[in-house]
């Protein structure tokens, strides 16, 4: 199996306070990977370091094979690698249609040319409706992203990733702040996911990670604790001792 | 699935369709012509000063870029007609502007790569200091510009090599008009293109855009220069117009007042700049001959009270207006 | 030989003196806007009020010197309070333009009200006999209008230092300038410290606007005139930062006056350069924290 997405001795630290120690994580193409760990374990910090929202102290980001460490964030994406937020991070005063469709514009490579009318790119509204219907959200197209459920714009936040046709994903927290009445159309979305997409996810509901993760990776005080399948992680003493112990849902 | 692309693209559409309150402010700047013939003089410093604003909204309504230096581009494109006319003797109005045009773009671009790294009070403070310095330079670099006391000597040829300076201004007031809807015309092409809207989303969450792989940096680079260009434009007109230049068109002050009247038509909509700086200028006309200081009160409290009650300018209320009564 | 050592000394202590009068009025500025975050531009407008109240004070009530600078630093802390409450206030959680604008239209209304009320030309007072003249130091003698503002700025400084280093509202206000969230979740009353800070900061430029009269004149242009300096030592010396702001003053004074001496034409320049070098290479200013 080709590796997708590895990280090699990654260091991060904010003044004197060291959030990410020496990570080594790989994932192969297709893999679907949950990171978990307690709140400030360093998970989020480890995504911006992937993904070059921030620069590492120690250590290289690999994508595929290459060392994309001093790429801009902008760089990353056009060669396959995207995420999402764990806070919302989309245009709230522009519709649905429109927050995909800046995307896809970006991908497209139509975000340079300030000639050509947005609208006139037909090939973009095209996949826009498309994605939109993937994810059900084809009602919703002319509705400003303000207006939305929460649970509704979590999936406008998936769909802006998805937009980028990305080779590797990586989720923070796909359905964190969403009822759980709701949370299983996300999840539904994300099992749907291609299967040729590497897929990271951070989540804290054991019952998600547990159905959907082939692999484990228990991140604590910014260190990798464990590493494995989920029923090698199931039976940890130690991630048992630090993380389980208290009935599973962190 | 084909519905759906119908309904998308006709809402895309939509916004940047033309519709008929477009034609008002044309209307209105044509009947000018006939209607107040002796107030052509100051019609085109309106109009200038509609096309500065208008390049203002480009970077500060479109991409979110505060800026208190505008006027450094203004002054640089004001500068470099003056002299290109001045110590060269080249006064062919169309080019002569558009090299001022050249020249605002080129100071945009150079000032722009290097400060739009910078952001909040930080990026404030350095648009600030750098008109300021641009204008100290053309202080000290008299032989030049003219230092303190302006540069004179500009002299521009006939319009076309046959429509020359009249005393009533009609020539000028033409030609500003001309070059307005030119400028007019690239910016609402820019807005609407995905470019146009890549700038919507960096104001909107700069953050997102680089999760989208958006060059966030380049981009601003480049509005920043296209706005710095027609700024210089802007300026190379009012070097024609007037034949004179002095350091006020680099002030801290001219770029406080193109703000002021942005912000008072409104910003990211275009026409905020024509509302704006039309209201502004005839109030100002009318009002400073009577009482600089009523009309300097006036403007301070209509800007506080823009900023409590009606952030989004004299059309933004007017717009809000509608939606009530419907 | 000594004329050359004289005109250094002389450069010196007028810079020094400019410099201390540029840290009194700004800075209060520096404070408010590292705790509350809001750009005002109209900071130059309370220290314009000081100076004209000490001249109505001084010439229409005949209050001697040091008493109306008191009372007109007093008074211009009390009337900025609803200031800070009613407009500043209502715009914290917005962004800086709306901050700008709305102390720019501040400004404007100030700087017509002085002219409406004033006249537009200079202002000027009778300083008491004891600060005209020059003043023989030991080392040395000194206009002593000057000595007197450096050491009203020397004072101010110890003030300060005490204030935010030895009292409680002191280590609230850094607390809160450090991380107003956190202060607030602690208990600390954020809006209360807002007004005083706001007041405190107002009331020095008023004393500034007071020693300037002699020194850099009162005209209505004041506030309008001096607002790029003082936000060049607030920003320079990082925001919040009274140290900062002292040592971003006596640089700005010293440079200005060196500027201005050795090169009449283009002595501004230097400043401004200087500007923009420092804030390219420290965006947060000599001594600002993220
Ligand atoms: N920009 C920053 N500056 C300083 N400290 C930071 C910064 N970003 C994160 N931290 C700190 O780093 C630690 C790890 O934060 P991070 O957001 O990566 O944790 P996390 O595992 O994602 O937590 P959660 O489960 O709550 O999302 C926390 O203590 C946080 O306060
Ligand atoms: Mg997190």
């Amino acid at each position: 199996m080709t590796v997708a997405l590895e990280t090699v001795g990654l260091g991060k630290s904010f003044g004197a306070l060291q959030v990410t120690r020496d990570v080594h994580l790989s994932l192969a193409a297709g893999d679907r990977h949950a990171l978990i760990g307690p709140n400030g374990a360093g998970k989020t910090t480890l995504v911006n370091l992937m993904s070059g929202a921030l620069a590492p102290d120690q250590g290289q980001v690999l994508l595929a094979g290459r060392d994309i460490t001093t790429l801009s964030q902008a760089r990353r994406v056009k060669q396959g690698l995207a995420r999402t937020y764990q806070i919302n991070q989309l245009f709230a005063d522009l519709s649905v249609l429109e927050n995909v469709v800046i995307s896809l514009s970006e991908r497209a490579g139509a975000g340079w040319n300030p000639w050509r009318r947005s609208s006139a790119n037909s090939a973009v509204i095209d996949e826009a409706v498309v994605i939109l219907a993937q994810l059900d959200l084809q009602d919703h197209a002319l509705s400003l992203v303000r207006e939305l459920p929460y649970g509704r714009q979590r999936l406008v936040e998936i769909a802006m990733t998805l937009a980028q046709r990305p080779s590797v994903m990586l989720l923070d927290e796909p359905a964190a702040g969403v009822p759980s009445a709701e949370s299983h159309i996300i999840l539904d979305v994300i099992a749907a996911l291609p299967d040729h997409i590497a897929v990271l996810i951070i989540e804290h509901d054991m019952d998600i990670v547990f159905r959907f993760a082939t692999t484990i990776t228990v991140l604590v005080a910014g260190a990798i604790l464990a590493q494995g399948s989920p029923a090698d992680i199931a039976n940890d003493e130690q991630v048992q001792a630090v993380y389980l112990g208290d009935g599973g849902d962190v | 699935m084909t519905e759906h692309y119908q309904t998308a693209r006709h809402f895309l559409r939509e916004r940047e369709r033309w519709r008929w309150p477009e034609a008002l402010p044309w209307l209105a700047i044509v009947a000018a012509f006939f209607i107040v013939p002796d107030y052509l003089a100051l019609g085109t410093q309106i109009v200038i000063a509609i096309i500065f604003a208008l390049s203002l909204d480009l970077i500060l309504g479109y991409a979110g870029i505060i800026t208190l230096g505008h006027a450094a581009y203004f002054g640089a494109g004001a500068y470099a007609t003056g002299m290109l006319s001045a110590h060269l003797g080249w006064g062919e109005p169309i080019s002569a502007m558009l090299f001022g045009g050249i020249i605002g773009g080129l100071a945009g671009f150079i000032s722009g790569w290097v400060l739009l790294r910078y952001h909040g009070l930080t990026l404030l403070m350095l648009t600030l200091t750098t008109a300021i310095l641009m204008q100290e330079t053309a202080n000290a670099a008299e032989e030049w510009t003219g230092g303190f006391d302006g540069l004179v000597g500009i002299s521009i040829w006939p319009l076309l090599g046959t429509f020359d300076y009249d005393l009533w201004g009609k020539t000028y007031y033409c030609f500003a008009v001309v070059v307005l809807l030119v400028c007019f015309l690239v910016a609402r092409t820019i807005v609407h293109s995905a470019f146009g809207r890549s700038l919507v989303g960096i104001k909107g969450n700069v953050e997102r855009m680089h999760g989208v792989g958006t060059p966030v940096h380049g981009r601003l680079v480049t509005i920043y220069t296209i706005s710095a260009a027609m700024a210089g434009v802007a300026g190379g007109l009012f070097a024609e117009s007037n034949a004179y230049v002095t350091l006020d068109v680099l002030s801290f002050s001219r770029s406080g007042v193109v703000l002021i009247m942005l912000v008072l038509g409104g910003t990211g909509r275009l026409y905020g700049a024509f509302v704006g700086t039309a209201v502004y200028m005839t109030l100002e006309d009318e009002l400073a001959k009577l009482s600089p200081e009523f009309w300097e009160f006036g403007i301070g409290l209509l800007l506080v009270v823009v900023v409590l009650f009606f952030r989004r300018g004299l059309l933004g209320a007017l717009e809000d207006l509608r939606v009530r009564r419907s | 030989m000594g004329q050359v050592a004289n005109a250094a000394i002389v450069i010196l202590f007028d810079g020094v003196a400019y410099g201390m009068l540029l840290f009194i009025m700004s800075v209060g500025l520096s404070i408010t806007m590292g705790l509350m975050g809001f750009v005002n531009l109209a900071h130059g407008g309370f220290a314009m009020a000081g100076g004209y109240v000490l001249v109505s004070l001084m010439v229409g009530l005949g209050v001697p010197f040091i008493a109306a600078l008191v009372l007109a630093a007093v008074f211009v802390a009390v009337l900025s309070i609803p200031f800070e409450r009613y407009l500043y206030r209502r715009l914290y959680e917005a962004d800086e333009l709306d901050h700008v604008l709305l102390s720019i239209g501040l400004v404007l209304m100030a700087t017509a009200a002085i002219t409406f009320i004033y006249g537009p030309s200079a202002v000027s007072i009778t300083v008491p006999d004891y600060l005209n003249g020059q003043v023989d130091l030991g080392f040395g003698t000194f206009p002593a209008y000057r000595t007197f503002t450096i050491g009203v700025g020397g004072l101010l400084i110890l003030g300060l230092w005490y204030g935010f280093e030895g009292t409680i509202i002191g280590a609230k206000i850094r607390a809160a300038v450090d991380n107003r969230r956190m202060a607030q979740s602690i208990g600390i009353n954020v809006d209360r410290l807002f007004v005083i800070a706001f007041a405190l900061g107002s009331g020095l430029a008023a004393l500034g606007g007071g020693l300037a009269i002699e020194i850099i004149g009162m005209e209505p242009t004041f506030a309008l005139t001096y607002l790029v300096f003082f936000l060049i030592v607030v920003a320079v010396g990082g925001l919040g930062s009274i140290r900062g702001a002292f040592v971003a003053a006596l640089l700005l004074g010293l440079i200005d006056t060196a500027g201005k001496y050795l090169w009449p034409d283009g002595g501004a320049f230097f400043i401004y350069a200087v500007t923009i070098t420092i804030l390219l290479i420290r965006p947060l200013g000599l001594f600002g924290r993220a």
